[in-house]
């Protein structure tokens, strides 16, 4: 009993890579019971990070978004990845490979329990496991089902395999971003779609929930990660059904603001491809006003093709320049202050490093100190909200590869000890994946 | 008609600009009944920002807040007048949630805090939605696009290495913090519906980002657990291909560090790649085996359009991507087939086609039911059902209330 919203709903996650797993962590966040239902025989790709056991030598090649702690694999490396971790806190695992007979009719006893199932594969493995909302409506009747694969369940995309960074360029969303002076194909990839799928997942089956209380009636969900993500462009959808325009990127300008970027500031870490910035905005002529106030007034300042905003618009290049030339000369935080105390939105580009070190994330508690078993202790992103009567927080650290087979076995299902123990030699239940497996 | 999922939910909504609006889209869409309160005169400053219909600026043609208040009802009314505050107070007694984005100071100041409106509804639920949320040292920090990404997202390393930081599309990360102010506005609606419980949402667009998937949260805990700090970079990393290369009519991109690397050989129809050299995932990052590599991927690219690059590619499982554009996506057969474009009528455009559902549900589908509310378009319906005469609301006109 958790107390929170969604105390008492069930969801059992078969998701994947980020953005399935997100949506069912802001469920798990509300207070949902979400369990995730894992293989351990194989190895889902990018299930768990991106190889059960990776050597030493693999993990100093990673990026800082797949790496573990101390750069170590340690015992049970799946349990160690950031690739994973931030996203499976406030959930179960439970290790049942529902390919096999036995593991569905197991996977068919648990949905008869629970009120949502949580998908993100592709439509030819979602029917290939027989979890489609009909297969599972068969089983039982007032489930929820939601499938998020990249193209949707129809159409002719419908098997085509897409990730965020793929996603993000078969969309639209690669052509319409970075340096209004470099080609789009020359952008470093970003993952909108991950995070726009998970979050529009998890409203998803809170809509239906909802309907089912009222009525009685389940559902199934077909989230097309693509068409979804899509609403992100709507102007720029519209700017072309509406006045035949194809927007180009337009690098941090904004045709409202002037000046408007990210500039250099001092100190920080100066190697090339890190450095230290800050980025500025300036709407109107009292924005204006204030940063001229905030700089002391300089000479260039007081220009007369920078008095008005279109002016400043027209010499947009050289204003970028000018304010530059005085952020290269202070700290990040102290542009941020100078600015925001004359009204001129500002702020420092903050590392992961600057992140953890911010006034204002820690006094508001962002950061959770959380200690898991094959982890250690660590400060993790909290919760994406605050809720002022039903505290949200991360209850359980960064769930271990079937934790909680003894929970859902034999107090969930009921199941004997005799059953329990031929599942096991079966294979089914584990803390870890088998030796083979590397 | 199927009925719609959120048909008996009611949201007043206060918001402004892009997240705001976005969240309480999604639940109009979706059925919800969002009343939407716009300040006499000028309305949303939405209103005011490109792009708009054959780009002639006006409050009814821009094309931002035509695609952000679809499915909405609208409603004039000052809440800085006293009879403002009431007219408002007396449509929170029937809402189940009120969504504002004002700066945190301006509700309490109106008289309009979290504890006024539970005074009249004590199941009412409200979201608040701003920069850098309801407490905190840069509680009143003015933000932007650029800024907020800047604070709370992966903006440090987002563009090239000898580049300045470069910030995502426009209004994209206000679109994510609609998208999750929506999660955070049904997750405390159904705690007030279910368990009977009313409560304020404190949603920090910082917090959204540091918190979310677009990296952020796996680069933090990444850091956390190694110390290791990365630079910008370009592509995805992770081995060649790894970035976009030109084929025969644009740009096509295969994720770096080939995973199913029989099943691109078999794509270039290459002996050469079939060479167990190549199977080792270092090899794929051998800048002495680049050269070579390339010589034989881009030549396949230069013979191949985009489509075809795609389709090949796909057939064999193989994660893909061409780069396309608005344009592409509104032609593509795919998205036709699926029905995803809708045509909306509305006064000041005739009939445009917009982006549709974001998800389909066998039940309670998505629907486009009206274009965004015109200024005040419906006052007299709203305010009648408040039990107001046509005079009373002439009189409230010649006021400024409404």
């Amino acid at each position: 009993m958790t107390g929170l919203p969604l105390d008492g709903v069930r969801v059992i996650d078969l998701t994947g890579v980020w953005a399935g797993p997100f949506g069912t962590l802001l469920l798990a966040d509300l207070g949902a019971e979400v369990i995730r239902v894992e293989p351990r025989q194989v190895f889902q790709p990018s299930g768990r990070g991106g190889s059960p056991r990776p050597t030493k030598a693999q993990i100093a090649n990673m990026r800082l978004y797949s790496q573990y702690p101390n750069m170590e694999p340690g015992d049970r490396p799946w349990n160690r990845s950031a690739f994973t971790n931030p996203q499976i806190r406030n959930k179960l695992s439970l290790t049942l490979d529902i390919r096999r007979p036995e593991g569905r009719r197991i996977f068919e006893r648990l949905l008869k329990l629970s009120d949502v199932l949580f998908a993100n594969t592709v439509t030819d493995t979602v029917e290939g496991l027989k979890i489609t909302y009909e297969d599972l409506k068969a089983i039982k009747e007032d489930i929820i089902v939601l499938h998020a694969p990249g193209m949707g369940l129809t159409g002719p995309y419908r098997n085509y395999r897409l990730h965020g960074a793929t996603l993000e360029a078969a969309t639209g969303f690669t052509a319409l971003r970075g340096y209004a002076d470099v080609h789009p194909s020359q952008n470093a990839s970003t993952y909108v779609g991950d995070f726009a799928a998970g979050s529009q997942g998890a409203f998803a089956v809170l809509a239906a929930l909802h309907y089912r209380n009222l009525t009685g009636r389940g559902q199934g969900i077909d989230l097309s990660q693509g068409e979804n993500a899509l609403h992100y462009l709507g102007p720029a959808i519209l700017d072309y059904t509406a006045n035949g325009r194809i927007q180009q990127p337009q690098g941090n300008h904004d045709p409202r603001a002037a000046p408007q970027g990210c500039y250099p500031c001092k100190g920080g870490d100066q190697r090339e491809g890190f450095g230290s910035w800050v980025a500025i905005s300036v709407f109107s002529d009292d924005q204006w006003g204030g940063l001229c106030r905030a700089l002391g007034n300089p000479a260039w300042a007081q220009e007369e093709r920078f008095s008005d905003s279109w002016g400043r618009g027209q010499h947009h290049d050289e204003l970028d320049r000018l304010l530059g030339e005085w952020t290269a000369q202070h700290d990040q935080y102290a542009v941020m202050h100078l600015l925001q105390a004359q009204g001129v939105p500002a702020g420092p580009v903050l590392s992961v490093k600057d992140a953890f070190a911010d006034p204002h994330l820690r006094d508001r508690g962002f950061f959770e100190s959380v200690t898991q078993e094959d982890c250690g202790t660590h400060l993790y992103p909290g919760m994406l909200f605050k809720l002022s009567k039903t505290p949200l927080s991360i209850r359980t650290p960064p769930v271990r590869l079937g934790e909680h087979n003894e929970y859902v076995y034999k107090e969930l299902l009921g199941l004997t000890a005799e059953e329990y123990v031929e599942l096991e030699r079966e294979g089914h239940i584990g803390m870890d994946y088998p030796p083979h497996l590397r | 008609m199927a009925p719609q999922a959120l048909s008996d939910v009611r949201v007043i909504d206060l918001t402004h600009y892009v997240a705001g609006p976005y969240c309480t889209k999604l639940l109009a869409d979706y059925g919800a009944d969002v009343i939407k309160v716009e300040r006499p005169g000028t309305g949303d400053p939405a209103r005011h920002i490109g792009p708009f219909y054959q780009d002639e600026p006006h409050p009814e043609k821009s094309l931002l807040f035509l695609h952000l208040n679809t499915n909405k009802r609208g409603i004039t009314l000052n809440l800085k007048s006293k009879t403002g505050r009431r007219l408002l107070l007396g449509l929170v007694k029937d809402a189940d949630l009120v969504v504002e984005s004002f700066a945190p100071r301006v509700l309490p100041s109106l008289g309009l805090s979290y504890e006024t409106l539970a005074s009249v509804n004590p199941r009412v639920a409200l979201v608040s939605i701003s920069n850098f949320g309801q407490t905190g040292p840069y509680r009143d920090f003015k933000a932007s696009e650029v800024v907020l990404y800047a604070m709370g997202g992966e903006m440090y390393s987002c563009g090239l290495p000898d580049r300045e930081p470069v910030a995502l599309g426009p209004h994209w990360i206000q679109f994510q913090v609609g998208s999750v102010a929506a999660v955070a506005a049904m997750g405390a609606f159904y705690g007030a519906r279910y368990q009977g419980l009313g409560q304020q949402v404190d949603i920090s667009m910082m917090e959204v980002q540091a918190g979310g998937t677009e990296r952020r949260n796996q680069v933090l805990v990444g850091y956390q657990y190694s110390g290791m700090v990365e630079p910008r970079m370009a592509g995805t990393g992770g081995g060649y291909p790894s970035q976009m290369y030109p084929c025969q009519d644009g740009y096509f991109f295969m994720i770096g560090g080939i995973p199913k690397w029989d099943r691109f050989a078999e794509l270039m129809q290459s002996e050469e790649l079939k060479d167990p050299k190549w199977k080792n995932p270092a090899a794929q990052r051998d800048p002495d085996l680049q050269a070579e590599f390339e010589a034989i991927y881009l030549t396949w690219l230069a013979e191949h359009t985009r489509v075809e690059c795609w389709q090949a590619a796909q057939a064999l499982g193989i994660t893909c991507a061409p780069l396309n554009t608005v344009e592409d996506l509104l032609k593509d057969a795919h998205f036709k087939e699926r029905e995803y474009w809708v045509e909306l009528e509305h006064p000041a455009t005739g009939k445009l086609t917009y982006p549709g559902a974001p998800f389909k549900m066998t039940e309670t589908p998505w629907r486009a039911r009206r274009a965004a509310p015109l200024l005040g378009e419906h006052n007299g319906e709203i305010y009648g059902s408040l039990g107001l005469a046509k005079e009373e609301m002439v009189r409230l006109r010649e006021m400024g209330v409404i």
